[in-house]
């Protein structure tokens, strides 16, 4: 068995307001540069093929999946993880919805979930159980605690001022 | 996953002198498709060429009141641009009944034209395949077979084209344009996507480091009666097991007008030509629509699991005709 001596290059990546530098080869996709290389764990390699939504992180302001983004490419971009959500300790609002619900049972897709559930509300998507369903669809719950995150998303909708 | 390397474009030039000066590059666009690819070694690229930062992600009227989209846009935002839901409503619908939105805000629009069928047989990397592996057969043929194609396939490959835009640019024309080291060409849609025939592991022609820059949807008054219906196992985030794009005109109760394309019938976007033919200068109702349906249909070749989707597909191009002609009145 050969073994191939891969570049490495430095891969600055702006994450949760911070710039790290991390030493990566290409390959290395955003969400194992997050979980092996800085130490950020609340995103969750569930299916590794763009298909569990458990890695969504945001990028530039819109949830995408950190499995199929390379950390090469999303340099020079602002990611943000579930670590960036809270302010300090005070958590987000999701945050706090998905305890009050008890919007998840075994808890591994939670980190997406929340960051989905955030984007689907500020997107305008949140309006009807149907709505949040769809567009909430990318993310799979094999627990399906499916209920209790519609209910956490519809009082953060609400509370947020009325339906978006 | 096996070693890469990677080089950012700054500009189409550049973009397309990085994929020429190595034969194994791949264009990195959204990489929901290239990326997955490479990870379960499907994709032979050895160097990928980041092209996000080229200046082609707007969607620009043209003076005929069709639509530039460029290769970059990604799909969430064409869906929800005020043109495209105005004029083209099936465009918008069908891409917002596509992937999930954290997928819709990654993938590109050229990148959706390329992007390469869900046939497990394909991705499984070790069935036969004649699209993986030319010359080592089609598992597909004999295996479980619910989900392909039953028009355009051949005795080598019954793969289906997953896209759902796609069904509905074929419907309206599009045009596709690309820039390569031979310059630019503009590739009408149906010529983009190859039928499998003897050779179903070439599926576009596309040179070595040919680029899409754009996709041309040339104006069409129709267009802003569409309508896109998609049927699937499971309501959201599912391939279509058969999906129909339609608009018709009508006067004095006869169709003058009328377009007609499925997705999950089809091994590339199937424009149905046979249907359109046999529905115009015919009176505008179920009856009619349901011969043509027949006629589109007539010549499907079915395997063992996919024969309901002869009917389905029927089925669906009546009611997608019923909903267009609904919405042409109202």
């Amino acid at each position: 068995m050969t073994t191939v001596e891969a570049a490495t290059t430095e891969v600055p990546l702006q994450i949760n307001g911070r710039r790290h530098v991390v030493v990566l080869e290409p390959r290395v996709s955003l969400l194992d540069a997050l979980r092996e290389h800085l130490d950020l764990t609340g995103s969750k390699k569930g299916c590794d093929q763009g298909t569990c939504g458990s890695c969504t992180v945001w990028i530039d302001g819109r949830r995408v999946l950190a499995c199929l983004t390379l950390a090469a490419a999303a340099s020079g971009h602002e990611i943000v993880t579930i670590e960036g959500l809270a302010d300090g300790d005070q958590l987000h609002p999701m945050q706090r919805a998905f305890i009050e619900y008890d919007a998840f049972q075994c808890g591994y897709c939670t980190s997406g979930q929340i960051m989905s559930a955030v984007k689907v509300i500020e997107e305008g998507n949140a309006g009807t159980d149907e709505d949040i369903g769809e567009f909430m669809s990318g993310n799979i719950c094999r627990c399906a605690a499916y209920p209790n995150i519609r209910a956490a998303i519809r009082h953060v909708r609400d509370a947020a001022g009325g339906r978006s | 996953m096996r070693p890469l390397t990677y080089s950012r474009a700054g500009d189409v030039q550049h973009a397309i002198a990085l994929a020429t000066a190595n034969p194994a590059s791949a264009f990195l666009a959204g990489g929901t498709t290239e990326v997955d690819l490479i990870r379960a070694g499907i994709s032979q690229s050895e160097h990928l060429v980041d092209i996000n930062e080229l200046p082609l992600r707007e969607v620009e009227d043209q003076p005929d009141g069709g639509l530039r989209i460029g290769a970059l846009a990604r799909m969430s935002d064409v869906a929800r641009t005020p043109s495209v839901v105005e004029r083209y409503p099936a465009i918008s619908r069908a891409l917002l009944l596509g992937a999930s939105e954290q997928l819709r805000n990654m993938a590109s629009m050229g990148g959706n034209l390329r992007q390469r069928t869900r046939c497990a047989y394909l991705r499984d990397g070790v069935s036969p395949c004649n699209k993986r592996e030319p010359g080592s057969g089609c598992a597909a043929l004999d295996g479980f077979n619910r989900g392909h194609a039953i028009l355009g396939t051949s005795e080598h490959c019954i793969a289906t084209h997953p896209s759902d835009v796609a069904v509905a640019l074929a419907a309206f024309d599009a045009v596709i344009r690309t820039v390569g080291p031979d310059g630019e060409r503009a590739i009408p849609f149906d010529d983009f996507f190859l039928l499998p025939g003897d050779t179903p592991h070439l599926e576009h022609p596309i040179a070595p480091g040919e680029l899409i820059v754009g996709i041309d949807v040339p104006g069409a008054p129709i267009a802003r009666g569409s309508i896109y219906l998609k049927f699937r196992d499971r309501q959201s985030y599912e391939f279509a097991l058969v999906s129909v794009a339609a608009a018709i005109e009508v006067d004095d109760s006869l169709v003058t007008g009328v377009r007609i394309a499925m997705g999950g019938v089809g091994t590339k976007p199937w424009r149905a030509r046979r249907a359109e033919a046999a529905l115009v200068g015919r009176p505008a109702n179920e009856t009619s629509f349901r011969h043509a349906a027949a006629a589109e249909l007539a010549e499907a070749v079915v395997r063992e699991h996919n024969a309901f989707k002869v009917e389905l597909a029927q089925r669906a191009m009546v009611r997608g005709l019923v909903h267009s002609l609904n919405r042409s009145q109202s």
